[in-house]
């Protein structure tokens, strides 16, 4: 049974699987303690969870539970991460090496460092999405400390070459640090296969609680250390004081847990659905799929429909399917995604896409449901398009003298 | 950002959405706003050579809901106008009427921009003087 509305925006956050709200609930009540309260009951029953959370979470990534610190989310971890290793490593250099299609937390974060006098390179991505591996080499120089480059791209979905990118930075000894919020519990991440030496991920992200992620930090091999952005009593072995949440490290530690037994029967399903989805779209004419569609996370898709601009094809059906666009008109700052723009795709084509991220509550009849729901908009605002006019009689769009404002 | 009902039904049920002979001596069009920006408008008038009157008007555009809507209510209004009167159409009466939030305001600009650059296209056609309106520069 068709089951409305359909949600296919779980790059944005996903729904709480029920069974993680369950191990978290008697955390707030019953077993309230403070981890950090040493000598009570309270403080050791909060104590114990939180360590069996730590292992759950490390196991799914391949990580010591000691590498494991706790943070609200992911935009803490890349603020603790980047700006940590800034300056616990300020007396080695202060250049650090990004891409311009990373989230805006990382980028944000470099534009800070610059503030602080950092120097930062952002290197420009491929028109599919992959960073240039030679390029990135290249960009290395003495001061170089941290190479700061995503696992998966939040927007088209594009996995970067990230064993490749460890190996190249191990090289010349340089940090290796990747958000790995979108990629973590939907694909397998293990940070010593991969050589990553600090990694950030969110519960949010993976059916877990919203307000607690992780950030992994080496210990061996090299031996990272961050300085804290955050002071106070000291917990997360230092690198980031707070008392922790409880309830949310315990849900986060469930849902690692679920995506690592669930994952390949999770992804076998969901990928399918998602070509399922992107085969009919591409069925339209002029529809383009934007990113490798090769190196791709299995349940994202991000679409360009040419001739129709995104917020107006999202009304069409936005009551009863949850998408986000690329559009302007549905961010705050009034400019096309930055990350489509960065795959040199023009502005017009960026307003034109949306993006969808399928998860594990996804069901067929809500893609079916979709698949024929975005044709019939498509369609209908094509023969509203005057561009689509102009497209289907030949006109070189960019022989019109458009009057830009 | 929720659209208000007008917006909804203009969406929905656009009036007017077509194409007119632009070669013909008594259809003005208007062709404003640019792909780049996420909104194009065209809007075509067809004039009563005899009474100045709109006999009719279609649009399309390619943008958001208000943007469409915009259009739409422009037709609408144009019907049954005389090209004078419809000259002094305001954006500002289109954003009332669809209660447009401030950052939808630039659609019923674009509106009122491809009414005027229907009527000078038309007036250009027939031999007259174009208007000069005054810069609204809102986008």
């Amino acid at each position: 049974m068709l089951k409305l509305p359909v949600y296919l925006d779980n790059n944005a956050t996903t729904p709480m699987d029920p069974r993680v709200l369950e191990t978290m609930i008697p955390y707030f009540t019953e077993h309230f303690g403070n981890a950090a309260s040493r000598n009570h009951p309270f403080g050791w029953e909060a104590e114990e969870a939180v360590d069996y959370a730590r292992e759950q979470v490390a196991k799914l990534v391949g990580a010591d539970p000691k590498e494991i610190i706790f943070t609200s989310g992911a935009t803490e971890g890349d603020n603790l991460g980047i700006k940590g290793v800034y300056e616990m490593y300020a007396q080695k250099g202060n250049h650090i090496i990004t891409a311009n299609t990373e989230h805006k937390a990382v980028l944000d974060t470099c534009k800070h460092i610059e503030k602080l006098g950092g120097e930062v390179t952002y290197l420009s991505v491929q028109p599919d999405g992959l960073i240039d591996l030679k390029e990135l080499e290249a960009a290395i120089k003495p001061t170089t400390i941290l190479i700061a480059i995503m696992y998966a791209n939040n927007e088209i979905g594009v996995i970067q070459p990230v064993k490749e990118i460890a190996a190249i930075a191990k090289k010349h000894g340089v940090l290796f640090f990747t958000d790995a919020t979108q990629a973590v519990g939907k694909i397998p991440v293990d940070v010593i296969k991969d050589g990553i030496d600090l990694m950030t991920f969110t519960g949010h992200k993976m059916y877990g609680p919203k307000g607690i992620g992780a950030l992994y930090v080496r210990r061996k091999n090299p031996r990272v250390k961050v300085t804290a952005q955050m002071d106070g009593g000291g917990h997360e072995r230092g690198m980031r004081s707070g008392t922790l949440n409880v309830p949310g490290i315990v849900g986060f530690g469930k849902a690692c847990e679920l995506c690592r037994l669930e994952m390949e029967q999770d992804t076998a399903r969901i990928s399918k659905l998602r070509d399922k989805l992107e085969t009919a779209l591409l069925k339209l004419d002029e529809a383009y799929v934007n990113g490798n569609r090769n190196h791709r996370l299995p349940h994202v898709s991000n679409i360009s429909f040419k001739y129709v601009e995104g917020e107006g094809l999202l009304m069409g059906f936005n009551k009863n399917i949850a998408l986000s666009s690329g559009s302007a008109c549905t961010s705050a700052s009034l400019e096309p995604s930055y990350v489509l723009k960065a795959l040199g795709l023009g502005d017009d084509l960026a307003h034109s896409s949306l993006r969808f991220g399928l998860s594990r509550f996804t069901t067929e009849e809500q893609i079916d449901y979709t698949i024929e729901q975005i044709t019939n908009t498509v369609l209908k605002l094509r023969e509203m398009s005057p561009l689509w006019e102009m497209f289907k009689e030949g006109i070189d769009m960019n022989s019109i003298e458009w009057a830009h404002h | 950002m929720a659209y208000s009902e007008k917006v909804i039904d203009h969406y929905s049920n656009p009036k007017n959405v077509g194409t007119l002979d632009k070669s013909s001596k008594n259809v003005g069009t208007g062709l404003v706003g640019a792909p780049e920006c996420g909104d194009v408008m065209r809007l075509q008038i067809e004039v009563d050579d005899a009474t100045g009157i709109i006999k009719d008007a279609k649009f399309k555009t390619f943008g958001c809901g208000s943007a469409i809507a915009s259009s739409s209510l422009a037709t609408e209004w144009l019907k049954g106008k005389s090209i004078d009167v419809a000259a002094t159409i305001d954006n500002m009466d289109i954003v009332e009427e669809l209660n447009l939030p401030p950052v939808k305001i630039h659609c019923s600009v674009l509106a009122e921009d491809a009414i005027k650059a229907a009527i000078n296209d038309y007036r250009k056609k027939n031999g007259l003087e174009e208007l000069v309106f005054e810069e609204k520069g809102v986008h």
